[in-house]
């Protein structure tokens, strides 16, 4: 196999005396969607954000494409292609889409003294990439508070991807969406996986993890549980390691 | 049973004219309203109130009010609130009106309320920040008190008068229109309009066509945002903070000139004036939206008012009504509207 894209060794996540995350491992591959599962304050969210940035890790160390790598914001994850997209969204419901896109990374041209924003590119840019990733909206003018649920999430996972993002990290992306929309969600999950990107996606919904993942892994109690790929193993078993209660060693089969 | 139909008097009006009247509300709303209140006071003062005079005097007096309220416009886009504005602009008055009494050259008494200013808006923003206040209500409200109290205790409490030519040129200069009028002209364009048209501007361009004009926007939006596209929001609301400071401390500048005189009540309330100008303008309160021409029909708006109220000898309390009144009913008319526009 390959060098993983992206690679944290033995993750530790304090909150003054609380253990949030003890020793945690995970892996993930060009091209590969992990699903990571556990039950509500398991540690996968927290998790995600020491990646992204956002609550940099108490211990541990993140290797990027092998290489050791610190993230103390979202900046300095993102300047290495890895993007989260926050359960919450995160936008900005006030700004237009085309600006929610390139929010902090506006493309920009020399006015005199000053770098002015370049509003023409910006749309231009974000109706291309919208294009690209199949996602239909009236305009890129359009402002996100206008805009329906699973609109919003294809909003944020264009902002993740606008930059040829290695990696994407998506919390329940289909959590807050009508049933019609998490298929469209879906298909651009796998759209990001042919065009090799990494994927990890936090998930309760099992039916999700099955149509998108090649791999799947538990966190219980802020701990690494189980892992399987996403063939060997079933939807029972998933249940279970949520719960606590079965539980295979890492990588191993469960049969 | 039609009785739902007259719990909103816009339920039989279609969509897409909804979507017409809001968006004419929207953009024009109060230009509509400072039109109509235009023609009314010109109906009731047809010698005086449409005179070239009258109209300059209004700008003249609320020049240093829109610089005030331009900052607090900044500060609102971002969800927050800044209450020393008055006592800022106060403090600095009182530095320049000491500088200028100590003899310094115009320049440096020029300077110095701007620098003054420039440091409490930095000191707001650190204290929100940093002291992580619950609220810029909170810090700001402190800062309220303690900037006049400093400024009352550096100057004794009592008022400073005279300044040099150069520095009350901000205040009460005038740019003559003979060249456009013909000789003996009696008309002019007063210095604090065009400067003031100049700051317009130039935080127009800074919010819309500069990144941090669309940060200080996305920060107002959602600041959880901001922070997830790595944005330092901390190191912008200083900045925010130190800006609007700064303004109060170029404020500070217009109203020397306009007074020639630093005195210890300057700025008393006006916070609350700037407020209301920039909410009266279509701000929201709760952050990212509004214009920076909302924000000066506003103060033009409240200037008006005032001189119309005025050249009719109504009483200041009946002025006070009525700006209350004009509050409520311009964030009724915006409430309106977002139920005309959305679809829900």
């Amino acid at each position: 196999m390959t060098t993983p894209i992206l690679q944290a060794k033995g993750i530790c996540k304090y909150f003054g005396a609380i253990t949030a995350l003890e020793n945690v491992n995970l892996h993930v591959s060009a091209g590969e969607v992990l699903g990571v599962i556990g039950d509500n304050g398991a540690g996968k969210s927290t998790l995600m954000k020491t990646i992204s940035g956002l609550n940099p890790a108490s211990k541990g160390e993140i290797l990027f494409q092998g290489k050791p790598v610190k993230f103390n914001t979202p900046r300095d994850a993102r300047d290495l292609g890895i993007e989260m997209v926050y359960q919450d969204l995160a936008l900005a419901g006030n700004l237009p889409i085309a600006q929610n896109i390139y929010l902090g990374r506006e493309p920009t041209k020399r006015f005199g003294l000053i770098n002015r924003i370049d509003h023409k590119r910006c749309l231009e840019m974000s109706q291309e990439h919208l294009d690209k990733l199949k996602i239909h909206v009236k305009s890129a003018k359009q402002k996100v508070e206008e805009l329906s649920g699973g609109q919003r999430q294809a909003v944020a996972i264009a902002r993740a991807t606008a930059f040829d993002a290695n990696l994407v990290i998506m919390d329940e992306p289909t959590a807050a969406l009508a049933v019609k929309e998490v298929s469209k969600v879906l298909d651009l999950i796998k759209r990001l996986k042919s065009l090799n990107v990494a994927v990890i996606i936090i998930s309760h919904r099992m039916d999700d993890i099955f149509a998108v993942c090649d791999r799947v892994m538990a966190l219980f109690h802020g701990r690494n549980f189980a892992e399987d790929s996403i063939k060997d193993t079933s939807h029972d078993e998933l249940i279970g390691w949520i719960m606590g209660t079965t539980q295979n060693k890492n990588g191993s089969r469960n049969e | 049973m039609n009785d739902t139909s007259t719990k909103s008097p816009m339920i039989n009006i279609s969509v897409e004219m909804r979507a017409k009247i809001g968006s004419v509300l929207d953009r024009y709303g109060i230009l509509i309203l400072i039109a109509i209140m235009m023609l009314v006071l010109h109906i009731l003062q047809p010698d005086v109130f449409f005179t070239w005079r009258n109209l300059t005097n209004v700008f003249k007096q609320t020049a240093w009010q829109a610089t005030l309220a331009l900052g607090m416009f900044i500060v609102i886009v971002t969800a927050g609130i800044d209450l020393s504005v008055g006592s800022i602009l106060m403090l600095s008055l009182m530095a320049l009106a000491i500088t200028s009494k100590a003899g310094f050259p115009w320049i440096v008494v020029m300077v110095v309320p701007i620098i003054v200013g420039v440091i409490c808006g930095y000191l707001n923003g650190v204290g929100i920040t940093k002291l992580r206040m619950p609220h810029p209500f909170i810090m700001t409200l402190g800062t309220l008190y303690l900037f006049r109290g400093v400024g009352n205790l550096v100057s004794g409490g009592v008022p400073i008068s005279g300044f040099a030519e150069q520095v009350n040129f901000l205040g009460t200069g005038r740019i003559k229109m003979d060249w456009l009028l013909g000789e003996g002209a009696r008309e002019y364009i007063p210095v604090s309009l065009i400067f003031v048209i100049f700051l317009y501007l130039v935080v127009w361009f800074y919010l819309e066509h500069t990144q941090h004009g669309r940060w200080i926007f996305g920060i107002g939006g959602n600041p959880n945002a901001a922070r997830a596209v790595g944005i330092n929001v901390d190191n912008m609301l200083i900045l925010v903070y130190t800006i609007c400071g700064g303004l109060a401390g170029v404020a500070a500048l217009i109203l020397a000139g306009r007074t020639n005189s630093g005195y210890p009540n300057a700025g008393l309330q006006s916070e609350l004036d700037a407020i209301a100008a920039v909410i009266i303008g279509g701000a929201s309160f709760f952050g990212g939206r509004g214009t920076v021409i909302g924000v000066f029909s506003g103060v033009f708006l409240m200037g008006l008012l005032r001189n119309g109220l005025n050249l009719m000898d109504v009483s200041v309390f009946w002025q006070q009504i009525m700006i209350g009144a004009i509050i409520i009913i311009a964030v009724y008319v915006d409430v309106l509207r977002r139920e005309i526009t959305t679809r829900r």
